[in-house]
Formats: structure tokens, C-alpha cells, sequence
């Protein structure tokens, strides 16, 4: 249970601009604003990871998401300079707002009809150090994995756009 | 004073804070017409799942409370590869046909 005064606080405000900035996401008309609500979105979810004891995971979000994301999203803006920077939507709007509709109270209806159980643990110590043991221990071959995974990913992304008759 | 209706943050809270967020990932990535934006709901869906990892991790009773972050940390790498490799696809495609609107991307189209 979190019930510390300020933190409530901190909690409702970061979490109603999160919300904010996300549908700013949807509803500007300018795609390169669309990234940097985006990446305020991030940084506002950072926010929450640290009203819930995540430390180190909302450090990695700024580090990774605000930052690393944000910046190959803005990117590949600005290598694409003649498309369409409206931030328009297809013919398929209607569908996906009711879609979305849906899923935002099924998932409401069972959150609140579930009976969670509830622990009534305090709020984590620094978890880096816990979490660098478990990265190498019980999980170390899925990180081992996920090693490979982005460095291939990263080839990938070179290779795919390279120039065509770049020998280098 | 703390008389408040939202004197504390609870589980549910946080749920539908995440359920929120996953919706407009959802409505952003099924309606955008541009690639960069499709991802955008797709990176905002991903940081939805975490918040809703990141809350069973902080309340739910487990005999390894962490593991929750273990997951929310696998899924932030994952988003970084899967969103390197999806920009680098949409600047290729962007080379060949100067668009990187979906619907104008149809030459695979029946």
C-alpha cells in the first residue's frame, strides 16, 4: 500500500500528464511534436516506475526510451524530409478508436473485479544491486539472449540502410 | 485533509493508469497513417505493459517480488532492437518510394 501523503500527490499529477502527453501523441497534427510529447510521455512513465520502488528501471527508461528512442525517432523524421509530416490518420480511425475503447474498459472491469492478493510488503530497497544478481544468475541465459538479440538487431538496422553499392 | 477520496495509491489505480496508456498506444498504431507514428503506439503500448509489470511487481504477494522488474528491463531492450530495426525499415522503404504512408506502400497489394 502506498499512502505517504506526498507521494499520492506526485503520483496523481505524474500520472494525469503522462495520460496527457500520450494523447497529445494522438491528437497533434505535427508529427515532430508527436515525438517529443512521446518522449515526455516516457519520461512521465519513469515517474510512476519510481512511485512503484523501480529505481534503476526508471533510470534505464529515461536512459533508453527519453533518450536513445526519442532520438532515433526524431531521426528518422529528419532523414525522411519529402513524406508527409501531418500525422494523419487512414480510413480506419473509427475502428481503432472503438477497439481501443474496448480494451480500456475490459481491462478497467477486470482490474477492478479481481481479487488481488495484495501484499503488504514495504517498498523495495535499491534494487540495482538485486537486480544485477538476478540478471546473472537465475535469468542469465535469457540475458545472454537478449545480448545477441540487440547486437543482430543492430546489424540489421545498419545493413538495412546502408546505400546501395556502399562497399565500406 | 486525508479524508480525500484518493488518500492512497492502490493496485487497480496504477491498472487502469496502464490500461489507459495501452488503449491510445492501441488507437495511435491502428489509426496513424505514417510508419514512424504506427511505431509510436507500439514504443507507447510497450511502456503500458511495463507500468502494469512494474505494479504486480510493487503489490501482488510472490516469493520473488523482483522478477516483475527482471521482465520490464527484458521488454525495454526488446523495444530499443525492435525499434532500431523498425526505423532503419522505414528510412529504406522511404528511399525507394519517397513515402513512408502505409497506405501508399501497396505494391504487394491483391
Amino acid at each position: 500500500m502506498i499512502d505517504d501523503a506526498g507521494v499520492v500527490v506526485a503520483f496523481w499529477v505524474i500520472a494525469v500528464s503522462t495520460v496527457v502527453c500520450a494523447l497529445m501523441v494522438a491528437a497533434v497534427r505535427n508529427l515532430v511534436h508527436a515525438v517529443l510529447f512521446l518522449a515526455l510521455t516516457f519520461v512521465g512513465v519513469a515517474g510512476i516506475y519510481i512511485v512503484l520502488a523501480a529505481d534503476f528501471v526508471a533510470l534505464v527508461q529515461v536512459l533508453i526510451y527519453a533518450g536513445a528512442v526519442g532520438v532515433l525517432m526524431t531521426f528518422a523524421i529528419m532523414l525522411t524530409p519529402a513524406a508527409d509530416r501531418r500525422n494523419s490518420e487512414t480510413i480506419f480511425q473509427a475502428p481503432a478508436a472503438v477497439l481501443a475503447g474496448l480494451v480500456l474498459a475490459i481491462v478497467t472491469f477486470v482490474a477492478y473485479d479481481t481479487e488481488w492478493r495484495i501484499s503488504g510488503r514495504d517498498a523495495f530497497p535499491a534494487t540495482a544491486a538485486s537486480l544485477g544478481e538476478a540478471f546473472l544468475k537465475p535469468y542469465v541465459v535469457p540475458f545472454e539472449v537478449v545480448s545477441v538479440l540487440l547486437m543482430t538487431a543492430m546489424i540489421g538496422a545498419i545493413v538495412l540502410t546502408r546505400e546501395e553499392g556502399d562497399d565500406v | 485533509m486525508s479524508s480525500v477520496v484518493l488518500a492512497s495509491v492502490s493496485l487497480e489505480n496504477v491498472l487502469v493508469i496502464g490500461a489507459l496508456l495501452f488503449s491510445i498506444g492501441l488507437y495511435v498504431s491502428l489509426s496513424k497513417r505514417n510508419a514512424v507514428g504506427i511505431l509510436m503506439g507500439v514504443e507507447l503500448m510497450l511502456n503500458a505493459v511495463n507500468v502494469t509489470f512494474l505494479a504486480f511487481s510493487r503489490y501482488v504477494e510472490s516469493p520473488r517480488p523482483l522478477d516483475g522488474q527482471v521482465f520490464a528491463m527484458f521488454v525495454i531492450a526488446i523495444a530499443a532492437a525492435e525499434a532500431a530495426v523498425a526505423l532503419a525499415l522505414a528510412v529504406a522503404v522511404y528511399r525507394h518510394r519517397e513515402t513512408v504512408n502505409i497506405d501508399e506502400i501497396d505494391l504487394l497489394r491483391w
